[in-house]
């Protein structure tokens, strides 16, 4: 089942948190919903579940309008950021809650609650309360109680970040997983990870201040925003403001050459680059600066390097002897990693 | 303890003997004691004997013992029943209606009790409403007086109810009356045997309100006790009254063991 938000506004009191939002979930699509804390992410997955109602628009399940309904007539998967474990009930009453809320036949009930606790690798804790497990196995089991109802469409509201780094990743993998065993299940996914986003989804929609930033696919979004807003929340590109002039830009004093893609000559553009394309010393499309600080990630080098007043960052592998403060340096871009954003679609 | 000091706890807990005995404990040790004594002229009682409690076996003390259970038993699960009910009705209120609830159920509370004991011998002296005279308007008395305190902890539990429970069961597909009574009030489990008890120990000693309302054949224990010290009867009414403590404590005893086993889960 997909889902369908037609121009949905929520308001609560003068205050508008979700400003017609316009938005489809293919059917088996995973959409991850991208932005920063107060955008609204959590507002839109509660439209959906029925526990806020839209001031305006509608919201469509599968084709249906269910604005109106209450939340236990929409037959929907939903996993809160707490899980929200039923803390009186064992594992397996809290997978089959569902079922026996919906008079489920009791041996379908059975079948199906090891069923999904098998899905999520957690039939041997079925005995257990939800305060004797961990953080991990609560998740597992909040996801095997949405999934035992076999709804058409899987709600989750950053489901990974009550988890540590290590064990976010393995779970990532397992939604993954989870996915191609229930390829008909459309999931839309609340986070403000831009890594879970980039692993896991179909697509992704971005939000700030309450509205749909930009929607496409990951490889989209990162290679190509179309806003400056998305370019620096979606891989935390360098932005530059530019004027074009004819096939190349000009920077301060320096012409770079990047695809203009049609944009008039004598606009305003911005310069996106990400910075694991920026390299370090003289090459085409050089800029020179002075180094601001240098930061050490393991693997790489963050080099922070100011130009005219404006920050562009590199990332470079290790470097055995790194630039010092405040030393002279150039960096440098290929044309075809840089992306022009026009001023008619910057982030407003 | 928030006192770090060693000199500073010492000094907390000579506080708290010097105010806790007196004002606290001692007036229990009193009665206990006299309730074995026969005669308490000097500093100290004499005569120890157990006759007081031989006593209470015959006569009308097992009865009035037995009045106050019941009364008390019912009063505080009628008021259990009510105060919830009414607690989660005032929740899908507005902000104004609830504060129109929470007031109503405090006036219980600031009203005194033999003015309520009052009010409702008026309101039922007459037909259809004629209760006067019997133990329906003592228990209802009682269920009056001490709702408040029902409707006020299990008010206060609602609020703290994290919503998401209720949000997920729903999501599951769990109509409203499978949320209440599956995960709501199982939730509130705890709050709710407490609220129990408050009211039963309440009850059990309340005497203002039934001294105004009760029929001779539903005498519960406190107003024996008022009767017999009034008699000049000390002795006797020291031991009724150290009944009437154990067997509150008990029950309190016992309600606390479900609540234990209610919030363990
Ligand atoms: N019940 C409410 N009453 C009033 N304002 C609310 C309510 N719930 C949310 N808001 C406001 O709506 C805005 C969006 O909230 P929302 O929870 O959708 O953000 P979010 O994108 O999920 O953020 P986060 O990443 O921090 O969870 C916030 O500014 C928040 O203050
Ligand atoms: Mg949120």
């Amino acid at each position: 089942m997909g889902i369908r938000f037609d121009s949905v506004t929520v308001r609560y009191g003068d205050n508008t948190v979700l400003d017609s939002l316009d938005l489809t979930v293919e059917p088996g699509e995973v959409m991850a919903l991208l932005g920063p804390s107060g955008s609204g992410k959590t507002t839109a997955l509660r439209a959906v579940a029925g526990f806020v109602t839209p001031a305006a628009g509608r919201v469509l399940i599968g084709g249906r309008d269910v604005t109106a309904l209450p939340p236990h007539r929409r037959g929907i998967g939903m996993v809160v950021q707490q899980y929200a474990l039923f803390p009186h009930l064992r594992v397996e009453q809290n997978v089959a809650f569902g079922l026996k809320a919906r008079k489920v036949p009791r041996a379908r009930i059975a079948e199906r609650v090891s069923e999904a606790l098998r899905m999520t690798g957690m039939e041997r804790y079925a005995r257990r309360y939800p305060r004797e497990l961990s953080g991990g196995q609560q998740q597992r089991v909040a996801i095997a109680r949405a999934l035992a109802i076999r709804p058409g469409v899987l709600l989750l509201d950053e489901p990974l970040s009550a988890l540590d780094a290590q064990l976010r990743s393995g779970m990532l993998a397992e939604l993954a997983r989870l996915h191609r065993e229930l390829p008909d299940v459309s999931i839309l996914y609340v986070t403000h990870d831009q890594i879970e986003a980039l692993t896991l989804a179909d697509r992704i929609a971005v939000m700030d201040k309450a509205r749909l930033q930009d929607c496409g696919t990951p490889q989209d979004l990162y290679r190509r925003p179309r806003t400056e807003f998305t370019a620096s929340f979606v891989g935390n590109a360098n932005l530059l403001p530019v004027t074009v002039i004819g096939d190349a830009v000009r920077f301060g004093g320096t012409e770079l050459k990047v695809p203009v893609d049609g944009i008039a000559p004598g606009a305003a553009a911005t310069l996106c680059v990400r910075p694991h394309l920026v390299g370090l010393g003289e090459g085409p499309n050089a800029l020179r600066g002075t180094v601001a600080e240098v930061q050490w990630r393991g693997a790489t080098h963050r080099v922070f390097v100011d130009i005219d007043g404006h920050q562009i960052k590199a990332d470079v592998r290790e470097l055995r002897t790194p630039p010092a403060l405040g030393q002279q340096v150039a960096v440098h871009f290929a044309t075809q990693d840089a992306v022009l954003l026009g001023a008619g679609v910057a982030d407003g | 303890m928030l006192v770090h000091s060693r000199g500073g706890r010492w000094a907390v807990w000579i506080v708290f003997f010097a105010l806790f005995l007196p004002v606290f404990a001692l007036p229990f040790l009193v009665i206990m004691v006299a309730s074995f004594a026969t005669s308490w002229s000097g500093a100290f009682p004499s005569g120890m004997t157990l006759g007081h409690y031989q006593e209470l076996t015959k006569g009308d003390s097992p009865h009035a013992l037995l009045t106050s259970l019941v009364t008390a038993l019912v009063a505080s699960l009628a008021a259990l029943a009510i105060g919830t009910w009414a607690a989660l009705g005032a929740e899908a209120l507005r902000r104004r209606g609830r504060r129109v609830v929470d007031a109503l159920f405090m006036l219980p509370v600031a009203v005194p009790s033999v003015v309520v004991g009052l009010s409702l011998l008026v309101a039922f002296s007459k037909p259809p409403l004629l209760l006067n005279g019997t133990s329906t308007i003592v228990i209802t008395a009682h269920t009056v007086l001490v709702t408040a305190f029902a409707y006020q902890s299990v008010a206060a539990a609602l609020t703290r109810l994290d919503p998401a429970y209720e949000q997920s069961a729903a999501s599951l597909g769990a109509r409203p009356s499978y949320v209440l009574w599956r995960v709501k009030l199982p939730l509130l489990l705890p709050s709710l045997t407490a609220a129990a008890g408050l009211c039963f120990a309440l009850s059990m000693g309340e005497l203002s309100a039934t001294m105004m309302l009760y029929p001779p054949n539903w005498v519960p224990l406190p107003v024996t006790i008022f009767g017999a010290t009034d008699r000049g009867a000390l002795f006797t009414g020291a031991a009724l009254a150290v009944v009437l403590m154990a067997s509150t404590l008990l029950v309190l005893f016992a309600v606390s063991r479900i609540r234990n086993r209610a919030s363990y889960r």
